[in-house]
C-alpha cells in the first residue's frame, strides 16, 4: 500500500517530465509541468494520512480528542496548489509573448530562429 | 540536441530517479501510520488559540510568515504576467469595438443566476476559514472566477463594467498590505505576526484572534489577483482578434 | 478495508488522468483533460481526509488553469496565423 500511494506520486512526476521532453508546443509543455507538480501534492497529502482519522477540523460533532490527519502537510499542499497555478499563469504569459515575437510555439523550431 | 538524444538522456535520468525513489519509499513510514508528532503539536497550538480549523492555524497563526511569503509570490507572479501581457504601442492604437457574441438564452440565464450565488459562497468560504474547511485562498479563487460568470452573457463590455481593473489592482496591494500591517502591529507586543487579538469562544465566527482578519486580507488579495490575471489574458485575446 | 480500496481506486484514477493529460497532443483538448485530472485529484484529496486542499484544487485546477490554457491557446493560434500571413506578403 505504501508503494502504491507514493508510487503514483512518482509516476505523475516522471510522466509530466516525459511530456515536457517530448512536447511539440510550448503550451503543451506548460500543462505537462502542471501534471508533474500534482505529483508533489499527492505525495504530501499521502504522507499525512492516518487510517481511521478524520479531517483536521474540530467542532461540536468532532471533540478535540479525536485522531485527525496531519494538518501541516495539508497547509503545505494548499500553498503548493495556489502557487503552482500562478506560476503556470506566468509561463502561459511567456508562451503568448514568444508567439507574439516569433509567431511560433514549437520549442524545436524556436532554437532555429535568430533575433 | 536532437529529439532522440533528448529522449535517451531523459530515460537514463528517469531510471535513476525511479530507482532512488523506490529505495526511499521502501524505507519511508508506512502509509496510514498513527505516529504523526507534528500533527500533535499543531493540534495543541490550534486549541490553545481557539481555532477550530487546524489548517488555518498552521497557515495564519503558527506559520503566518510562510503565508506572507506566498502572498508576495502571488503578487509578483500576477505583476509579471500582467507586464508580459500588456498592450504594445501598435495594439493600443487599434482599439476595436467588441461585438457581442450570440450565447444561448439558457446559458445566459444560468450565468445571471449563478453569479450572486457564487459570490455569496465565495464570501462564506473566506469568512468561515477558521471554523470550516476553507479560508482566504480557496474563497478568494472562488470569488475571482465567480465574477467572470458575467462573461457568459456574451458581452465583454458587461464584464469590463463589472470589474473596473484599477479597483482590483489596488485590492491586491491592499490585501498584502493589511497582512503585513497586522504582522507589524503585533511586533509591538509579542513578535511579528503573533496572534495578539483576543481569541473568542471556540466555534464562533470571531474566534482565533488574528486568524479571521488575515483570512479576509488573503481572500481580498487572491480574488483581486485572479481577476487581474484573467483580465490580462482576456484583454490580450480580444486585442489580438481585433487587430487580426 | 473498504477505505483502503477507495484510496487505491482514487489513486488509480489520478494516475490514469495524469497520463491522459500528457498523451493529449492538442493543447486546446488538454484543457479539458486537465480539468478532469483536477477533478480526480479533488476526489483523491477528499478520500484522504483533506477537504481544505480539495477545495483549493477544485477551484484552481478545474476552473482557473484550464481557462487560462484555452485563452493562451487561442491567442497563440491567432498570433501564429497572423505571423504566417505577414511572412507571405
Amino acid at each position: 500500500m505504501t508503494v502504491i500511494a507514493y508510487g503514483v506520486a512518482g509516476w505523475l512526476l516522471l510522466i509530466g517530465v516525459y511530456g515536457i521532453v517530448r512536447s511539440h508546443d510550448a503550451i503543451h509543455a506548460v500543462v505537462c509541468l502542471s501534471v508533474a507538480q500534482s505529483g508533489s501534492y499527492v505525495l504530501l497529502v499521502a504522507v499525512g494520512y492516518q487510517r481511521g482519522a478524520v479531517p483536521p477540523v474540530f467542532g461540536t460533532s468532532v471533540p478535540p480528542t479525536t485522531p485527525v490527519v496531519d494538518p501541516i502537510v495539508q497547509a503545505l499542499t494548499l500553498t503548493d496548489v495556489v502557487v503552482s497555478a500562478t506560476v503556470t499563469a506566468l509561463l502561459l504569459a511567456l508562451a503568448v509573448q514568444i508567439a507574439r515575437r516569433h509567431g511560433e510555439t514549437d520549442p524545436d523550431q524556436l532554437s532555429a530562429l535568430k533575433g | 540536441m536532437s529529439r532522440r538524444s533528448r529522449l535517451a538522456v531523459f530515460l537514463v535520468g528517469a531510471a535513476g530517479v525511479a530507482a532512488l525513489y523506490l529505495l526511499a519509499v521502501l524505507h519511508a513510514p508506512a502509509f496510514g501510520t498513527t505516529t504523526h508528532p507534528m500533527r500533535d503539536a499543531a493540534v495543541r497550538a490550534a486549541l490553545a488559540h481557539a481555532t477550530a480549523n487546524v489548517v488555518s492555524t498552521v497557515n495564519y497563526d503558527a506559520r503566518a510568515l510562510d503565508t506572507l511569503g506566498e502572498e508576495t509570490l502571488l503578487l509578483a507572479s500576477v505583476v509579471g504576467a500582467a507586464a508580459l501581457l500588456r498592450p504594445t504601442a501598435r495594439e493600443r492604437e487599434t482599439r476595436g469595438a467588441h461585438e457581442p457574441v450570440h450565447v444561448l438564452e439558457p446559458v445566459q440565464l444560468a450565468g445571471y443566476l449563478m453569479l450572486p450565488i457564487t459570490l455569496l459562497i465565495g464570501a462564506d468560504v473566506v469568512l468561515h476559514g477558521q471554523l470550516t474547511p476553507g479560508g482566504g485562498f480557496q474563497g478568494g479563487v472562488v470569488l475571482g472566477t465567480g465574477i467572470h460568470l458575467v462573461y457568459l452573457t456574451g458581452r465583454y463590455r458587461a464584464l469590463e463594467n463589472v470589474r473596473p481593473l484599477r479597483v482590483f489592482v489596488a485590492g491586491e496591494a491592499v490585501g498584502t498590505a493589511v497582512f503585513a500591517a497586522t504582522g507589524l502591529a503585533a511586533l509591538a507586543g509579542a513578535g511579528f505576526l503573533a496572534n495578539v487579538l483576543p481569541t473568542g469562544t471556540f466555534g464562533t465566527m470571531l474566534s482565533g484572534g488574528t486568524v479571521p482578519l488575515l483570512n479576509a486580507a488573503v481572500g481580498v488579495e487572491v480574488a483581486s489577483g485572479v481577476i487581474v490575471l484573467l483580465a490580462g489574458f482576456l484583454d490580450q485575446l480580444h486585442r489580438t482578434e481585433a487587430a487580426a | 478495508m473498504t477505505a483502503d480500496v477507495l484510496v487505491v481506486v482514487a489513486l488509480a484514477l489520478v494516475a490514469v488522468a495524469g497520463t491522459a493529460v500528457v498523451l493529449t497532443h492538442d493543447p486546446a483538448r488538454q484543457a479539458v483533460t486537465l480539468s478532469l485530472s483536477g477533478l480526480a485529484l479533488t476526489v483523491l484529496f477528499v478520500v484522504l481526509q483533506a477537504p481544505d486542499v480539495a477545495l483549493a484544487q477544485v477551484a484552481v485546477g478545474s476552473a482557473v488553469v484550464p481557462l487560462m490554457v484555452v485563452l493562451a491557446v487561442r491567442t497563440t493560434r491567432t498570433l501564429a496565423a497572423r505571423h504566417r500571413e505577414q511572412k507571405r506578403t
